[in-house]
């Protein structure tokens, strides 16, 4: 193999799990241990550069982050990152005079951001300081999208929610509530404003075309009825309510069912376990309050008497799965009738666009999503630009503010007139952490403590409101555990061959037997000949230059490293060193200091 | 030293051995040596051969005297016996405990000062009675721990940190264990864990006195240019004259080997010790052509290192003197005793 070039910042991007499974690669690690050193201020803004929204995202975050955590593979469970950020924005002081502000001036350009969910919020985020002129038009009455409609209160509650909202429009967004944009077309045609971003969401939920269907008003589409119920335009459910499909949407319809009065719940899933889409943790959550999981049920029809909705016919499945995990479409072996007042249909969901006209210049693929470019996030009409589940299709919130981040450096390259493609690229720090003979900068140990379990509100307790919040969030005792659980996958291990003396002390002392001198060959031949099986093939090798003394190379196997540091304290040349990575991501607020610099 | 402990944490895919151990299980307190001691290495080459020999902890015995490298038996098999002797009395005391117990296995962990200085004379006669123990000597031409003074194994003209080379002959370990009669001698380097492994399984297992002489740099004190104890200089002058494979008692010989270059060599045990020479001109069972090989290559600058010697026919101290297979620890006071009837009776004969 060639030496590893760590000069390219995704190499040691990628060994800090975490951060390179965010969309919008959050520092995990330094927020971790900001947290652990009692500054939650800190922990809160260092969240919030990368992702925007910490208190919320600390609740409802997919957190991709979890299961890529380093922790998840030398031990079972990953570091509880998501509930650690809550951590971080329950703690804080007002930090409000840290928050970026807009100049007293304006610049002169307008925005038009179309929704007010995450992704146009977050483009406004980025935008707002930078001096521009930025207006947000919501078809509803209220801000937040499905963040206010779709996540139940007892999950985020709204105070939260406006808290962090309000820190963006606080900047002098002008927002323009029940503002529904009708024509794309007359919005572009006014010429009002210099760039236009497009954050609507996937607001369409799926439909479930099976007899019977139009025969109810008791079948309600899942995304629809979360947000009447948000809206408190529905606030009660019939006692025996069946949820169809079993992903996010699925668990918070059964969770906001019982909460409405329904006393059995039953979630029809038509595949077995482990082919579900809802999060296991949101699965945990729902099933604590007794929500019954059905498996291998397929729907047939809904059952009507006299006009009345009954029950629900399914197909009892039974599926193949092979030796790869892979599920066949199964096969109807058995037909049963489950009775029910109300179902629920959360089978996902679809973009919408019917008021983009399509003779304006913005192309739509086969599935009726716009064409947009995965780095601009502009569409195929310069100056519209997309993101978050408009973009896209569904994903998340985290992907919709990484999305708007990128959105934001491309309205602000578009609207000075520079070259949307050329954008800075993504920079990389580091740092020893040496602070003498055996002292580093950060709590080396290995913590070998157990996942902190989350505590909430007790069973009974949680029904009586719609809005009481079941989770507590961690105490500041299992915080202090918690964070210690981090192996600080970012302070890096950093190898000189040429201060190698090749004595062996580091291979003896690695805990987890990553590290192995031995005569370089292809990866696959060096795999086999390491001092610990390296079968983690998504993790990489680090191999070294030649060594002095023999000609061999240091290897080491990044996958299981607990940044235990030992290496480098056994190390008697400094060869091996501890680093910390600053993986530098460019925002739309660094495209503009360049430029500035530049200038000057 | 570290400050803090190596974690237990350890590499879910570890191999484990047949009593259900990894490597991990096999491992002592954290090293205070200095960082970088080829010490550690030697350690972690003890753990790894009493891993793959399938070592019951409670059947080792570790046997030290005094020195950087009496210190480590601290570093390996926390749950073994030890011993942690006076100054260069370690084979006495292995002696004495042997003597007590020849059901176990006894790893005597010394250095050049320990064994060649101040315990020469315990060191020759271990020899002499042939103990069946395993004989490691860390030898790094220093006293490390009284801050680098030439030990007595360092060569003419070596050169200290500081100050005049050094003009005494020094005593070679091998050369006077081969002297002496030793029947089992190998020399390696703390850097070279694929010869030092099997050379100390072997010797693990050998019946009767292994000595293992292990090149094993200070590299606090004698890791400079000018010495002849450096990893540099012990990797530049590497002459290797064996290899060795150690296969257990009733497993297959799986590896393949040339015409005439493997030597099988049976032990006690039934397991076999398959040499590989690398130099066709050696006979490692020759004491005599041994003895001038060695010589010549160190006279050459050079440092001969593999299984230099073996004698299985030598009979190991129990068996020359007659003793009873049980260990004497393990026989009732009544046959250990003749009693007062007996004592008189003999005491008669010199009446």
């Amino acid at each position: 193999m060639k030496p590893t070039d760590t000069t390219n910042p995704d190499y040691f991007h990628k060994v800090v799990d975490c951060q390179w499974a965010c969309p919008a690669h959050t520092d995990v690690p330094e927020y971790i241990r900001l947290i652990a050193q009692g500054r939650f201020s800190d922990a809160y803004l260092e969240n919030r550069k990368s992702n925007v929204f910490p208190g919320i995202l600390g609740r409802v975050c997919d957190r991709p982050c979890e299961p890529a955590c380093r922790r998840g593979r030398v031990e079972d469970k990953p570091v509880a990152i998501c509930r650690l950020k809550r951590v971080a924005a329950d703690h804080r002081d007002d930090i409000t005079d840290q928050l970026p502000k807009a100049p007293a001036e304006t610049n002169g350009k307008k925005v038009a951001l179309i929704g007010a969910g995450c992704a146009s919020l977050g483009v406004a985020n980025d935008l707002a300081p930078l001096g521009y002129e930025i207006t947000i038009f919501e078809a509803l009455g209220a801000t937040g999208g499905l963040m206010r409609t779709n996540i139940p209160r007892f999950r985020l509650p709204p105070e939260v929610l406006d808290e962090e909202i309000d820190y963006i429009l606080d900047m002098g967004v002008d927002l323009k509530l029940n503002h529904p944009i009708e024509s794309m077309k007359a919005l572009l045609d006014s010429d009002e404003y210099d760039a236009v971003f497009v954050g609507t969401g996937a607001p369409r939920g799926k439909n479930l075309e099976i007899p019977g269907r139009y025969d109810s008003d008791r079948i309600h589409i899942g995304i629809e009825w979360l947000e009447s119920v948000a809206f408190e335009h529905i606030e009660t459910i019939g006692e025996r309510v069946l949820i169809i499909g079993v992903g996010n949407t699925a668990m918070d319809c059964c969770r906001t069912s019982l909460r409405l009065g329904a006393k059995d719940v039953k979630v029809m899933a038509r595949k077995p376990r482990g082919f579900f889409k809802a999060s296991d943790w949101e699965l945990e959550d729902a099933e604590e309050e007794n929500v019954d999981i059905v498996v291998n049920h397929s729907p047939k029809e809904f059952v009507l008497e006299d006009g009345k909705l009954v029950g629900m016919r399914f197909d009892v499945m039974e599926y193949n799965i092979d030796e790869t995990g892979r599920i066949d479409r199964g096969k109807a072996v058995d037909e049963v009738m489950i009775p029910c007042d109300d179902v629920i249909l959360a089978i996902g969901q679809d973009n919408a666009f019917p008021w983009i006209e399509r003779d304006i210049g913005i192309e739509f693929n086969e599935w009726d999503c716009p064409v947009v470019d995965e780095k601009t996030m502009m569409c195929s009409r310069d100056g519209v630009f997309f993101g978050g589940d408009s973009a896209f299709g569904p994903k998340n919130i985290i992907w919709a503010v990484a999305h708007a981040h990128e959105a934001a450096i491309s309205i602000h390259k578009y609207c000075q007139g520079e070259d949307i493609g050329d954008r800075l690229p993504v920079g990389l720090n580091l740092s020893t952490q040496k602070m003498g003979m055996h002292e580093w900068s950060y709590s080396n140990d290995y913590d070998p403590a157990g996942r902190r379990l989350m505590p909430h509100v007790d069973l009974k307790e949680r029904f009586k409101k719609l809005d009481i919040e079941v989770e507590l969030g961690f105490t500041a005792e299992q915080a202090a555990k918690e964070v210690e659980r981090c192996l600080n996958c970012d302070i890096q291990t950093v190898f000189t061959a040429k201060l190698c003396i090749e004595c062996d002390a580091c291979i003896d002392i690695c805990p987890v037997d990553c590290l192995t001198i031995t005569h370089n060959g292809e990866e696959a031949d060096l795999r086999t000949r390491l001092s610990a099986p390296a079968e983690n093939l998504e993790q990489a090798l680090y191999v070294s230059d030649d060594l002095p003394q023999t000609g061999r190379v240091m290897v080491k196997d990044e996958d299981l490293c607990v940044h235990c540091s030992l290496c480098a304290e056994r190390c008697p040349t400094g060869a091996w060193d501890m680093q910390k990575s600053h993986i530098l991501l460019p925002y739309a607020a660094d495209e503009a200091d360049s430029k500035e610099t530049t200038a000057a | 030293m570290s400050y803090i402990a190596k974690p237990r944490v350890s590499h879910p895919g570890l191999p484990k051995n047949k009593l259900g151990l990894t490597t991990r299980d096999y491992e002592g307190t954290v090293s205070t040596l200095c960082a970088g001691c080829g010490h550690d290495s030697v350690t972690a080459a003890i753990i790894q051969a009493v891993f793959e020999l399938d070592v019951e902890p409670h059947m080792l015995a570790k046997m030290s005297g005094i020195g950087c490298s009496s210190k480590t038996p601290a570093y390996f098999v926390s749950q073994s016996h030890g011993f942690n002797s006076v100054h260069g009395r370690m084979p006495s005391v292995t002696t004495g405990a042997n003597a007590a117990n020849r059901d176990l296995m006894y790893i005597g962990v010394s250095g050049d000062g320990d064994s060649l200085s101040i315990g020469v004379g315990q060191f020759v006669h271990a020899i002499r009675r042939n103990l069946n123990m395993c004989y490691m000597i860390e030898n790094n031409g220093v006293y490390g721990l009284t801050k680098g003074q030439f030990s007595a194994s360092a060569d003419i003209g070596s050169l200290p940190k500081k100050g005049l080379p050094n003009q005494q002959e020094p005593i070679d370990p091998v050369s006077t264990a081969l002297s002496l009669g030793a029947t089992y001698i190998g020399r390696s380097f703390s850097g070279d864990k694929e010869q030092l492994v099997p050379l100390i399984k072997g010797a693990l297992m050998h019946d009767g006195f292994a000595l293992v002489d292990v090149i094993s740099p200070c590299v606090t004190f004698n890791d400079h240019e000018g010495s002849t104890k450096s990893y540099a200089h012990t990797r530049q002058f590497y002459h290797h004259v064996t290899d060795m494979d150690y296969i257990p008692p009733a497993e297959e010989i799986k590896a393949k080997y040339a015409e005439g270059e493997a030597m099988p060599v049976e032990l006690h045990d039934g397991s076999t010790i398959m040499l590989r020479k690398v130099d066709d001109e050696y006979d490692p069972t020759s004491r005599a052509a041994a003895f001038k090989y060695l010589r010549d290559h160190f006279n050459a600058g050079e440092i001969t290192t593999g299984l230099l010697y073996i004698n299985k026919e030598r009979r190991e101290m129990h068996d020359l003197m007659g003793n009873v297979d049980t260990p004497l620890a393990e026989l009732p006071l009544d046959s250990l005793n003749p009693g007062s009837t007996e004592l008189r009776k003999i005491l008669k004969r010199y009446a």
